[in-house]
C-alpha cells in the first residue's frame, strides 16, 4: 500500500502484530478445529489486538464501581454504615463482591486475562524485534516517487552516482541509520532504517507493566502494616502484641519484627491564629521520637510528620493523626488510687470535641464506665450545648457521664477501648438522670456520685513551665499520635517498573521509525537524478522534513522552483 | 486593596476579554459556512474559477509554515484545490479571526496576571484547591492552545471558540462556586509534590482538552466527508474551510500521546506523593481510582489506532469519553466522592 494513497498511513503503526486480514475462503477451506485448534483458536483470539483493545475498555468501566461504594480496604467505616443505611442492598451488592471491586473475581479476571493478552503478544513481538534487529534494511524499492517526502537532486559535477552514494550511506550511518547498499539495474542505491529503539521502548513499557503487576502481587505478601497510638512520654515496641491493629503479607513471618522501641517525646501541633479566614487551621503536626534498637544502641532522635514518614530500622513511620490523650485519676471512698491513665479521646471535628472512655474495672464495688466529652477550648452554644471553637488548648474542659454495672470485658470478648455498651449498666450521671455530668478543668477534682470516691483530670504540664493553676492550658493536656508502620520491600522495585514505564512510553511514543532511500536513477535521457525518499513505520509527522533536509545537506538545496511540484505526481489527484 | 482582590479582578478582566474573544470566534465560524456557501455558488455557476481563486492557506502569513509546505499530511494546496461539489473551501484569515486570536492573547496575559498574584497572595504555588486548580487549569488550556497555534504546522484557530468556550465556563464556575480566600496549606499539602504532581496533572489537562476539541471536530468532519462521498446533499458549514477528518485525526493523536504520557507521570508522582502521605502508594482511593480510569481510557484509545476497525471516528469516540472522565474526575468525584483527596477545602 502507498503511504501517499491515504493521508492517515502514516500514523499507523505497520510493524504491529494484528489479527490476519480476514480472508474470504476461511469458512470454506478452514477443516474442523480438533482441541489443540479450539486452544489455538481461542489463543489468537486472546492475543489478538482487538481483544486486548475491548478488555482495557472493559478495565476501565470495570473500575468504577469501587468509587461508587465504599471499599473494605480504603474506607472499612463506610462499608458499615452502607450496611446499616442500605440493610437489604447491600447483602445483594456483597454478593457480587463490590466492597471488595479490587480484589474480587471479575475485577481479577478482567486483569488477567488483560496480562496474558499482553504476555502473548509481548513474545512474538520480542522475538520479531530480535529479527529485525539482526536483519538489513530492505531492498530500494524500485519507484521511489511513490514513497513519502520524495524530493530529488542533480548529480554534483565531477562525482559519480557511486561516490554520491557511497557519501548518503556515510552521512546516514552517522545520522544513526543501519544502512545497506543495493545496486539494481546498474542504479547504485542505499537503503537505510532508524528507529528501533521505538520498538524497544514498546517492548519496556510493556514488560515493565507486568513487572509492576508481578511486584505487587508478590512482593506485597512480604510486608506488613500496622497501627499504633502512642500518648507523649509513652513507648512503643516493636512487636506483634503491642500493635492495635496489625495486617500481615501472605508470606511475612512474624519473627522478622525488629523490636526497636519508639518514645513520643513531644507532639507539636500548630493551628492558624493569625488569618481571621482560617483561624484555627492546623498549619503543622510534628511528632518528636527517640529511637532505641534491642541491642541497646545510642538513642536516635527523629521526626515524624505528614509528608515526612521516619524510615528506621526497615519499617516506615507516619503520622496520620493525633489528638489528646487526658490524664484522669480514679480514687474510691478512701481516697485510694485504684485508676489512674492518659486516655486517648478521639477528634470529632477540626476544633478537636473529642470522645473518650474510661473504663475503671477494678477496685469499686462495681465496674465504673464513664463516657467523657473534651473541648480543648469550650464554649456554651446558644442551645445550652457545649461546643469548641478552638483545636488548641485555651479553655479546655472535660465533661464525664458515668455508668456503673458491667463492663462487659470479662467474658473474653474484645471490646473497643473506644466505645462503652452502657446496655447492662446504670447511669449515674448526665442524660434523664437528673444529675448533672461531672465537669472538669485540668488539675480539678470532684466527687463521683453515691459517694463511690473522686475523679481528677490531671494537670500534665511539666514542672517549673506556667500551669492551669496560674490560668495557662496550654500544656495541661497530653497528645497522642497514631502511627502507622508499614513495611514493603517491593515498593523500591515498583518505582523501578514505573520508571521503566515512563521511558518505555517516551521512547516509543516520540523516536520515529522510519526508512530512507537514496538512489542514483538513470533517466531516459541519459542524465542521473539523485532520488531521495523516506517511509514511516508508524507514527512519524516530521518524515518529510527529515528527507527533505538530508537532501538538503546531501545533495545541495533545492532547485528554486518549489519542491513540491517535484512530489507532485505521487500525490492523489482525486 | 490586597492582591487576592488584584487577581480577582484580573480574573474578571480575563472573562471578559475571553467572552469578547468568543464572540469574534464564533463569527468566524458564521463566516466560514458563508464562505463554503458562497463557494458552492460559485462553482455551480463558473466551475473553474473556484481552483484559480483557491488561496494556499498554509503559505500565507507565517514563514515556517510556507517553507514547510509539505507537511505529514496532505499539503492545504491540494486539499483546498478541489472544486467539486462538497469539497473543501479555500479560506484565508477573516478580521474576526484575527480580532479572536489577539483578544485571547491578552485574555491569556490578564489570565497569567491573575494566576501569579493568586500565587504571591498566598505565599505558594496557585493550585492548592479547586478554585486555585481551575483557575491554573484554564490558564493552561488557553496556553497549550496559543502554544499549538506557534508550532502546529496547521491552522488551528478554528478552535477558539470552543477553547475559549470552555475557559470562559470554567472559569465562571470556578469563581463564583469554587472561590475560597487565602488559607495556609494543611499539613498534608505541605509537599514538593503539590508543585509537581498537581502541575502536570493541569498540563495533561490541557493537552487533552485540546485533543477533545480535535476529535469532536474530527467526527463531525468525518460525517460530512461520507456524505459527500455518498453523494448527498451537503449543508454548507464551516467544515468545508477546515483541515479534514484524517488531518484532524492525526492532530488529535499527537495533542493526545502528549497528554497521556504528562497523565502517566501524574499518576505515578501522585502514587510517589500517597506514599510519603498516607503510607501506601496506591489504595484505591476514589480520586486514585478514576485518575486510573483516565489513564486506561487513553491507553485504549492509542491503542485503538493500532487496531484494524478501531481506527478513525471509534477512536475519537474514546478520545472524547476519555476527556469527560477527566472532566467528571475533576468536577463530580471532587465535589461528591468520599476520598482522601477531599481537604482541598473546595
Amino acid at each position: 500500500m502507498s503511504p501517499r494513497s491515504d493521508p492517515g498511513a502514516l500514523s499507523r503503526p505497520d510493524d504491529h502484530i494484528d489479527s490476519p486480514q480476514p480472508s474470504g475462503d476461511a469458512s470454506v477451506t478452514q477443516p474442523r478445529l480438533g482441541f489443540v485448534g479450539w486452544i489455538r483458536f481461542a489463543w489468537r483470539q486472546l492475543t489478538s489486538m482487538r481483544t486486548a483493545l475491548l478488555l482495557l475498555l472493559l478495565l476501565a468501566i470495570a473500575a468504577v464501581p469501587g468509587s461508587l461504594v465504599p471499599q473494605r480496604s480504603s474506607d472499612p467505616n463506610g462499608v458499615t454504615q452502607y450496611f446499616s443505611d442500605n440493610p437489604d442492598l447491600a447483602p445483594v451488592l456483597d454478593g457480587f463482591q463490590m466492597f471488595d471491586v479490587y480484589t474480587s473475581a471479575w475485577f481479577s479476571a478482567v486483569y488477567l486475562l488483560l496480562f496474558v493478552s499482553l504476555i502473548g503478544c509481548i513474545i512474538p513481538r520480542t522475538k520479531h524485534h530480535f529479527d529485525a534487529l539482526r536483519a538489513r534494511p530492505p531492498r530500494t524499492p524500485v519507484r521511489l516517487a511513490r514513497l513519502g517526502g520524495y524530493t530529488e537532486r542533480p548529480l554534483a559535477e565531477g562525482e559519480t552516482a557511486d561516490a554520491a552514494i557511497e557519501r548518503a550511506a556515510a552521512d546516514l550511518k552517522r545520522a544513526g541509520y543501519r544502512v545497506e547498499r543495493y545496486e539494481l539495474r546498474g542504479e547504485p542505491s542505499v537503503s537505510a532504517e532508524r528507529g528501533y529503539l521505538r520498538e524497544t521502548g514498546n517492548l519496556v513499557f510493556h514488560t515493565a507493566l507486568l513487572g509492576v503487576l508481578v511486584t505487587v502481587g508478590i512482593g506485597g505478601g512480604f510486608g506488613f502494616a500496622g497501627q499504633r497510638v502512642v500518648v507523649e512520654g509513652q513507648s512503643f515496641v516493636n512487636t506483634l502484641a503491642a500493635y492495635d491493629s496489625f495486617n500481615p503479607g501472605r508470606f511475612f513471618n512474624d519473627a522478622n519484627l525488629d523490636p526497636y522501641k519508639l518514645t513520643l517525646t513531644d507532639l507539636d501541633a500548630v493551628y492558624e491564629t493569625e488569618n481571621q479566614e482560617a483561624l484555627g487551621q492546623p498549619v503543622d503536626f510534628t511528632a518528636e521520637v527517640d529511637i532505641k534498637g534491642r541491642d541497646g544502641e545510642e538513642v536516635v532522635d527523629g521526626q515524624v510528620k505528614v509528608n515526612h514518614p521516619l524510615r528506621v530500622h526497615g519499617t516506615d513511620v507516619y503520622l496520620l493523626g493525633n489528638g489528646y490523650a487526658p490524664t484522669i485519676t480514679v480514687r474510691d471512698a478512701e481516697g485510694e488510687v485504684v485508676f489512674t491513665d492518659a486516655i486517648p479521646f478521639l477528634p470529632q471535628d477540626a476544633n478537636l470535641t473529642s470522645i473518650g472512655v474510661v473504663k475503671v474495672p477494678d477496685g469499686m464495688p462495681e465496674q465504673l464506665g464513664m463516657i467523657g466529652f473534651l473541648y480543648p477550648t469550650q464554649t456554651t452554644l446558644d442551645s445550652g450545648a457545649y461546643a469548641s471553637t478552638y483545636p488548641d488548648l485555651v479553655y479546655p474542659v472535660l465533661t464525664l457521664n458515668v455508668y456503673s454495672g458491667d463492663l462487659g470485658i470479662d467474658g473474653g470478648t474484645p471490646t473497643s477501648v473506644y466505645t462503652l455498651d452502657p446496655s447492662t449498666m446504670e447511669q449515674l450521671t448526665g442524660g434523664k438522670t437528673g444529675v448533672d455530668s461531672i465537669e472538669l478543668m485540668p488539675g480539678e477534682t470532684q466527687d463521683l456520685p453515691n459517694g463511690l470516691g473522686t475523679v481528677t483530670f490531671e494537670d500534665v504540664t511539666p514542672d517549673g513551665q506556667p500551669d492551669a493553676a496560674a490560668g495557662d492550658y496550654s500544656q495541661s493536656v497530653d497528645r497522642f499520635a497514631s502511627f502507622d508502620i508499614h513495611r514493603d520491600p517491593s515498593q523500591g522495585w515498583v518505582l523501578v517498573f514505573a520508571i521503566l514505564i515512563l521511558a518505555g512510553l517516551l521512547v516509543s511514543l516520540f523516536i520515529p521509525r522510519r526508512r530512507m532511500w537514496v538512489k542514483a536513477a538513470r533517466r531516459p535521457d541519459g542524465a542521473v537524478v539523485l532520488e531521495y525518499a523516506g517511509l514511516a513505520r508508524g507514527e512519524d509527522p516530521g518524515l518529510d522534513d527529515a528527507v527533505a533536509s538530508f537532501a538538503d545537506r546531501h545533495g545541495g538545496p533545492a532547485p528554486t522552483d518549489a519542491p513540491e511540484t517535484a512530489a507532485d505526481p505521487a500525490k492523489p489527484t482525486t | 486593596m490586597t492582591l487576592d482582590d488584584i487577581s480577582i479582578t484580573l480574573v474578571y478582566s480575563a472573562m471578559a476579554v475571553y467572552a469578547i474573544a468568543f464572540i469574534a470566534y464564533a463569527i468566524d465560524l458564521a463566516r466560514r459556512s458563508a464562505a463554503a456557501t458562497a463557494a458552492a455558488d460559485a462553482a455551480a455557476a463558473v466551475p473553474a474559477t473556484v481552483g484559480a481563486s483557491a488561496v494556499p492557506v498554509a503559505a500565507s502569513t507565517r514563514g515556517a509554515s510556507a517553507s514547510t509546505t509539505s507537511a505529514g499530511v496532505m499539503p492545504p494546496v491540494a486539499a483546498f484545490a478541489r472544486g467539486n461539489d462538497g469539497a473543501a473551501v479555500a479560506y484565508g484569515r477573516s478580521p474576526s479571526l484575527r480580532v479572536g486570536v489577539a483578544m485571547t492573547v491578552i485574555a491569556w496575559a490578564l489570565h497569567l496576571a491573575a494566576d501569579i498574584t493568586r500565587g504571591l497572595a498566598a505565599g505558594r504555588v496557585p493550585w492548592a484547591n479547586m478554585y486555585e486548580f481551575a483557575l491554573t487549569g484554564t490558564l493552561v488550556i488557553t496556553t497549550v492552545y496559543l502554544l499549538v497555534l506557534v508550532v502546529s504546522k496547521h491552522d488551528l484557530r478554528f478552535l477558539g471558540t470552543f477553547i475559549t468556550g470552555l475557559v470562559l465556563v470554567l472559569l465562571g464556575i470556578a469563581t463564583v462556586n469554587f472561590y475560597v480566600s487565602v488559607v495556609p496549606l494543611p499539613p498534608a499539602l505541605q509537599s514538593a509534590w503539590l508543585i509537581i504532581h498537581v502541575f502536570v496533572a493541569t498540563s495533561a489537562t490541557g493537552f487533552l482538552a485540546l485533543g477533545f476539541a480535535l476529535s469532536v471536530v474530527q467526527l463531525m468532519q468525518a460525517r460530512r466527508e461520507s456524505m459527500v462521498a455518498s453523494a448527498k446533499a451537503v449543508k454548507r458549514s464551516f467544515l468545508a474551510t477546515l483541515p479534514d477528518s484524517a488531518t484532524l485525526e492525526n492532530l488529535a493523536y499527537r495533542v493526545i500521546i502528549i497528554g497521556f504520557i504528562l497523565w502517566t507521570f501524574t499518576l505515578m508522582a501522585g502514587a510517589i506523593w500517597a506514599e510519603a502521605a498516607w503510607g501506601r502508594y496506591w489504595g484505591w482511593d476514589t480520586k486514585e481510582v478514576w485518575t486510573f480510569i483516565i489513564w486506561v481510557v487513553y491507553a485504549g484509545y492509542i491503542h485503538a489506532r493500532a487496531t484494524r476497525g478501531w481506527r478513525g471516528s471509534r477512536s475519537a469516540w474514546l478520545a472524547i469519553i476519555g476527556f469527560s472522565t477527566v472532566l467528571f474526575n475533576f468536577t463530580v468525584v471532587n465535589l461528591f466522592f468520599k476520598g482522601l483527596h477531599a481537604y482541598s477545602g473546595l
